[in-house]
């Protein structure tokens, strides 16, 4: 029994220790964030007034100024993900690069995938459709020889007679 | 009196378009020829009389006519001659006008070819052309007019072209001058090559719809736009790509392509035209399909009207700004209209179109295409997609949502990935039936030779996997044509007993389209290696640096010597810093990042200092500098691997299509020389 106590110690100890190596994005408190820490994250960000541009490419005071937030959110330890939640509350959700995955955003990310399915399948069924049967082989041989006729029978070519009679008089 | 004779002149050209078209209808449906050529002689005269509205407008621009308000807004006193001139295309009326004039010119060039055995096409084309025109220049004579002026009546200043009551003319004493963004020699030149390519993709829709419209279903508006086609191609292409140097160049954010919903807009067009210039060769090749290169140009006009239509409504600020804008409802009704007429009459004559479809593999030529014009749509439909969802979002949740890079790099990565594979085995693949078998044969070697692509990157220590693959895929292009053509240079050698330059020139004279075709996906293959490089492996840092200190990123250094601040007679303020490039202690380039201040317009633009080689871009921004030098300065840099490819690949595709479009030598009985008696 205390074998088995200390196996589950054993576990949970390692398991807290793994947990507790996972690299966090977030910063110890006091620490100063560097230039490339802000950039990291505000390349995440898009401004609403310079519409399209990264906020990590920005040069307007504006966006100089949402820079100084996150240096200053950083430096208080909060994560990546604590920061952009901040200006989601702030701004809406434009200030994302992509809409967040929820609700009617969906349909941006499901019409893709449509898009190619439903083309590739479209493609597949044309390609089955349009497909002839592959060339004569015999046109393919180094030898080039021709072909020998085939003997027809009396029967077939009373037949064959009797066709084109009908379709030269129809 | 200027602006009088300029819009005098945009006036009398919308009445000309208009009659030309009235004249070509009632031509062609009372079958009177002299209608039809008085139709021509109008479409022909439309171009002189609108070079009278753009060189007036030059005129105005060049000497500083601020009572006009376009001028005012887009000109000062103290921009270079070059960029006042250029300014025509900076504001909003006069890129409309600008938009008019080219057109007018395309339009009056196809009007010069003898038409003896077309004469059933060419009022259509007159309707088609001119009917385009019209709606533009309805646009500027009505909404855009680039002549009005500033009045004062009383204490108002009013702006109007005609003189109100009781008013006279004013203008302020100097302009607010062009955008500081636009004053780049990339930009006086990308949107000429963009609108040249928009306007030129017309002609060839004009002539797929006369074809639809008398229904004429032979080959006959291929060949006739083929050329058209071509450069129409070559200038969207241009316009792309010089629109990209110019975000490298200026906006000063490392890159060259940021997905933003204007460069998309141009991006559409060019992906159904290119899908359209390969469905073309199927038709040419196999007449099959015929349906399909129609349905492409359809689009491809529609998208041109549509991308121009985007920038100019205001509909990529939001929903409201559009519809407050004077011109974005009317552009809407112009795209429905068109869009709808086009595919009435498509579908009005699909059983005419109708052609023989066979595809005998997967691995036959036409095959191939089919598959590459099937990844080109589903690559402009996500485009499309992602352009009008936040519009849409808008219109029904009322919220905003933006539809970044992360978005678009994640279709089109793929997309470029499966274009990369087809162009490794098409050169290979023969029209109507190539076995896997017989395609074999010829790979194996370029694969073998292709494996380079891998093992080198390898050992130079990469070990991202798609970036591995993308290589993989490149060299194996490349390797695929070098064999190619060192195969059939060989073979002719074998039969013609020639000089191996001989048969190099004679192997390409032979067949010109095919090797242009071989020399335009090389260059698209060096544009891939170029976006690979920077996709996968850009790096960048920002650090605040004093005087003599260093900043490492990759394996260069660079040192920052001093900041230099002044003013230039062209009324900017400039800080230059001069910044040292280094490579294992030694100096390989001196730089000089820098920020230029616009007094006339208040604006700053960052232009980078870059040095530039075959096998990577260090790119330094001046991010921020104190008055204090002891302070330092703030830079940002950017190592961007192989991105010259990018630029090499778009000159490579240039001398591609100049070949294509090379003027066939009249033909000629060959005769072999082996054939030739002794």
């Amino acid at each position: 029994m205390i074998q088995k106590t200390n196996r589950l110690l054993w576990w949970v100890l390692s398991i807290a220790l793994l947990i507790s190596l996972i690299p966090v994005t977030g910063y110890a408190q006091g620490s100063d964030p560097t230039d490339d820490d802000v950039n990291a994250v505000a390349k995440q960000l898009y401004c609403p007034v310079c519409e399209n541009i990264p906020l990590d490419a920005c040069g307007t005071t504006a966006c100089e100024q949402w820079r100084g937030i996150i240096r200053d959110k950083l430096a208080e330890g909060w994560t990546d993900d604590e920061i952009k939640t901040y200006f989601v509350n702030q701004y809406g959700d434009r200030v994302l690069a992509e809409p967040p995955r929820r609700g009617f955003n969906w349909i941006v990310y499901l019409v893709p995938v449509v898009i190619f399915a439903g083309g590739g399948y479209l493609f597949y069924r044309g390609f089955q459709q349009w497909r002839s049967p592959e060339p004569d082989r015999n046109l393919r041989n180094k030898d080039k020889t021709t072909p020998k006729p085939v003997k027809l029978s009396e029967d077939d070519i009373n037949r064959v007679e009797e066709e084109l009679r009908k379709r030269s008089q129809g | 009196m200027v602006a009088e004779i300029g819009f005098g002149s945009l006036f009398v050209s919308l009445i000309v378009s208009i009659y030309g078209v009235i004249a070509a209808l009632y031509g062609t449906s009372n079958h009177q020829k002299k209608w039809i050529l008085s139709a021509q002689q109008a479409m022909r005269l439309v171009f002189p009389l609108l070079t009278i509205t753009v060189g007036s407008l030059i005129y105005l621009l060049i000497n500083n006519n601020f009572e006009v308000v376009y001028v005012s807004k887009v000109s000062s006193l103290s921009m270079p001659l070059y960029l006042k001139i250029t300014a025509l295309w900076g504001g909003q009326s006069g890129s409309l006008l600008f938009w008019s004039w080219l057109l007018a010119g395309f339009t009056s060039a196809v009007t010069i070819k003898k038409w003896d055995r077309d004469q059933d096409l060419l009022p259509w084309v007159i309707v088609v052309g001119l009917g385009t025109l019209t709606f533009f220049l309805v646009l500027n004579t009505f909404f855009e007019n680039p002549f009005v002026r500033y009045w004062q009546v009383n204490q108002d200043i009013v702006q109007s072209f005609s003189q109100p009551a009781g008013g006279f003319i004013i203008g302020p004493r100097n302009g607010s001058g062009l955008n500081p963004l636009l004053r780049h020699p990339g930009m006086v030149i990308h949107p000429p090559m963009q609108y040249l390519g928009f306007v030129a993709f017309i002609v060839p829709y004009a002539y797929a719809m006369a074809s639809l419209i008398i229904g004429r279903s032979d080959d006959r508006w291929i060949q006739l736009s083929r050329r058209w086609t071509l450069w129409a191609w070559l200038f969207l292409s241009l316009g792309l790509i010089l629109g990209a140097r110019w975000a490298y160049d200026v906006l000063g954010w490392g890159g060259y392509w940021g997905w933003d919903p204007v460069e998309i807009s141009a991006l559409m067009p060019w992906l159904s035209g290119t899908a359209f210039l390969h469905a073309v060769l199927i038709q040419e090749k196999r007449g099959m399909f015929k349906q399909w290169p129609i349905v492409l140009i359809i689009l491809t006009y529609n998208l041109v009207i549509f991308g121009t239509f985007l920038t100019r409504s205001g509909l990529l600020s939001s929903v409201h700004s559009f519809a407050r804008s004077t011109i974005g409802p009317i552009f809407l009704v112009f795209i429905a209209l068109t869009f709808i007429a086009s595919f009435w009459l498509l579908s009005s004559r699909w059983d005419k179109f109708k052609s023989r479809q066979e595809l005998t593999s997967f691995f036959s030529k036409e095959a191939l295409i089919l598959i590459s014009i099937v990844l080109l749509m589903g690559m402009l439909a996500t485009t499309f997609w992602g352009v009008i969802f936040p519009n849409i979002s808008e219109l029904i949740t009322g919220a905003k949502v933006t539809v970044g890079p992360p978005f678009y790099e994640r279709v089109a990565a793929p997309i470029l990935g499966g274009i990369l594979t087809i162009m490794v085995i098409c050169p290979l693949a023969i029209w109507s039936y190539v076995s896997f078998k017989h395609l074999g044969k010829l790979l194996w070697k370029p694969f073998i030779v292709s494996l380079l692509g891998i093992v080198l990157p390898i050992l130079g220590g990469l070990t991202k996997v798609p970036a591995v693959i993308a290589f993989w895929l490149v060299a194996f292009v490349l390797a695929v044509n070098g064999f190619e053509f060192v195969r059939r240079t060989r073979l002719r050698r074998k039969t013609e007993s020639e000089s191996f330059l001989e048969a190099v020139f004679r192997v390409f004279q032979r067949n010109k389209r095919s090797y242009a075709a071989m020399i335009i996906h090389v260059g698209i293959v060096f544009m891939a290696l170029g976006i690979i490089g920077i996709e996968f492996f850009q790096t960048e840092t920002q650090g605040t640096l004093a005087e003599g200190q260093e900043l490492q990123l990759a394996s260069y250094t660079m040192e920052y010597e001093e900041l230099q601040i002044f003013d230039t007679p062209d009324a900017r303020n400039v800080a230059r810093a001069v910044v040292l490039v280094k490579k294992d202690g030694e100096v390989l380039d001196e730089i000089y990042p820098r920020r230029d201040f616009y007094y006339d317009s208040n604006q700053p633009v960052t232009i980078p200092g870059v040095r530039s080689t075959l096998v990577d871009d260090f790119y330094v921004i001046l991010v921020d500098w104190k008055a204090v030098t002891s302070e330092g300065a703030t830079f940002k840099v950017y190592h961007n691997p192989l991105v010259k490819w990018l630029w090499i690949g778009a000159w490579v595709i240039i001398f591609g299509v100049v070949v294509a479009t090379w003027p066939e030598k009249k033909s000629s009985m060959a005769v072999s020389k082996n054939a030739r008696p002794k």
